[in-house]
């Protein structure tokens, strides 16, 4: 997204719906249940959206699905698959679209039911041709080299990796909505069972169900609606590979552009940032995005980690929710950074409301560390 | 053209018969990995195959965890070869925790999932 686009576009509606395990119900049911709740936070019916902005792990049409499961035949789709940073990358073809007229009303929408329907992580495509023989454990063998590289190069430590979940985990408890509140120790994660070397369960995200949703509309009708609007003032998008094989430096992301190109357009800095929301599919994600996006050196995430300093009370708030760790992960967690976000923003945090939010940053990441997203989202105050 | 055979075919039916081969850009000289139709450094699509030296280094590594009743843990591992390609892989002949980033590999044709794959052993001394 270029200056241009800053605060065109507003988030006026968020919801969510199926958190943990929504028995008996589809990743589509989900999907729907959470648009309604989108919806009706925005004081819109489904009859009002005329452009869609969905991906799922379901079939290989998704977006046509969900309008027609939804009953709605909307005049802008956009599906792309980058994994879980999609939904944040629909931040910024959203604005557009809006922006052009091309849709009023455009609705972001996720769904799944995958911890109630197989019990386990599944990923939406098969191992590439080069890597299935060496049958990695998709996605956790590719971020446990991530985070074998970085220990290696930087000095980081398990001890850091933990105390990411450990700081989730301490937001989610003040969370009612997320899915694992008990206490959680540094010892506690450190002992629990290696599952891909330097990875315990403990360093990855939760297999929960759960689906959400983010109504936006042009910034020229954004103060008509019951809640205050959210401005997206920037949204940057930049891809760098496939298969972890691949990944040129295994300690620096794609976060590196996509966050300098964000804030470029947003016109602010990471020390402007009040809240900060990243995809952390695995601890080593908060670290690498950290360092990446600018909130600290590289190779110096795992000491800006350490002892608290990102948890409650910390030096900077981070995924005050309880993040993908702690409060929902079902398959991709990428819309709920944006959720977290607008709602810091607005005011009605589910969990600990940080005070007078002006500023959020919510990252997606897709596939093993390769789509990164990052969007820049204000309240009226920053317009 | 039924017998027309493209890179990752080339390569497949080369491994098949215990060698190694590396796709060169005849254009900017550099090396790539996995096979395909152009270089994905100057974007040449003049491309040679040469054989590999078949060694490398370890740059990371992970243990993948597994009950010992479903076989065990087992290596996975992303090495660089000597011509500067990076492909997955695992060192076989030493545990899999003890395989480290930066240890000098050396490439064998072996057999993974039933298909053959280049493998790694531990270089000699
Ligand atoms: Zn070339």
């Amino acid at each position: 997204m270029t200056t241009e686009l800053r605060g065109k576009s507003a988030i006026v509606g968020t919801g969510h719906a199926g958190f943990g395990e929504a028995h008996g119900l589809t990743a589509y049911d989900v999907m729907a249940q959470s648009a309604l709740a989108a919806l009706g936070d925005a004081g819109l019916n489904l009859s009002d959206v005329d452009g869609l902005f969905c991906t799922m792990m379901e079939d290989s049409m998704p977006a046509l699905m969900a309008a027609e499961y939804l009953g709605i035949q909307p005049r802008f789709i956009d599906g792309t698959m980058s994994g879980g940073s999609s939904f944040v990358n629909y931040l910024t073809s959203a604005t557009m679209a809006l922006d052009a007229g091309l849709c009023d009303v455009a609705l972001i929408v996720y769904g799944s039911n995958q911890r109630t329907a197989s019990g386990r992580l599944v990923t939406a495509s098969r191992p590439p041709a080069y890597e299935a023989p060496y049958n990695p454990r998709y996605p956790i063998s590719a971020y446990a080299m991530a985070a074998a590289r970085h220990m290696h190069e930087y000095g980081t430590t398990r001890e850091q990796l933990a105390d990411v979940a450990v700081a989730a985990r301490a937001w989610a408890q003040r969370n009612p909505e997320a899915f694992e509140r008990g206490p959680l120790t540094r010892e506690d994660v450190l002992g629990a069972r290696m599952v891909g070397d330097p990875l315990t369960v403990r360093d990855c995200c939760l297999v929960t169900d759960g689906g959400g949703a983010i109504v936006m509309v042009h910034a020229d009708r954004a103060r008509d609606f019951p809640k205050a609007p959210v401005y997206v003032l920037g949204s940057a998008a930049e891809s760098s590979h496939r298969q972890i094989s691949q990944m040129k430096d295994f300690t620096v992301t794609a976060a590196r552009a996509s966050g300098a190109r964000a804030f470029a357009a947003a016109g602010v800095t990471p020390a402007d940032i009040q809240a900060v929301e990243l995809y952390d599919a695995f601890t080593i994600n908060t670290i690498l995005f950290l360092e990446d996006l600018g909130f600290c050196a590289k190779g110096e995430g795992g000491a800006f980690v350490e002892g608290g300093r990102i948890a409650p009370g910390g030096v900077l708030p981070v995924n005050t929710n309880g993040g993908g760790l702690s409060c929902v992960h079902p398959g991709m967690y990428g819309i709920f950074t944006v959720i977290e976000a607008a709602r810091q923003i607005r005011g009605d945090a589910p969990g600990i409301q940080l005070k007078d939010i002006d500023l959020a940053l919510a990252h997606g990441n897709g596939g093993v560390l390769s789509s990164q997203v990052t969007a820049i989202l204000g309240s009226q105050n920053t317009l | 053209m039924q017998d027309a055979i493209g890179p990752d075919q080339f390569f497949q039916r080369a491994l098949a018969e215990g060698e190694i081969l590396l796709p060169k850009c005849d254009d900017c000289g550099a090396y790539h990995f996995f096979p395909r139709v152009l270089c994905p450094h100057c974007h040449g699509a003049a491309i040679s195959w040469k054989q590999a030296g078949g060694k490398g280094r370890v740059h990371t590594t992970t243990v993948v965890r597994r009950k010992p009743e479903r076989g065990g843990d087992y290596n996975v591992c992303v090495v660089e070869l000597d011509e500067g390609v990076r492909m997955m892989s695992r060192v076989e002949g030493i545990a899999p925790g003890e395989v480290v980033i930066d240890m000098p590999v050396t490439a064998f044709v072996g057999e993974a999932e039933g298909v053959p794959a280049v493998l790694f052993k531990p270089s000699e001394g």
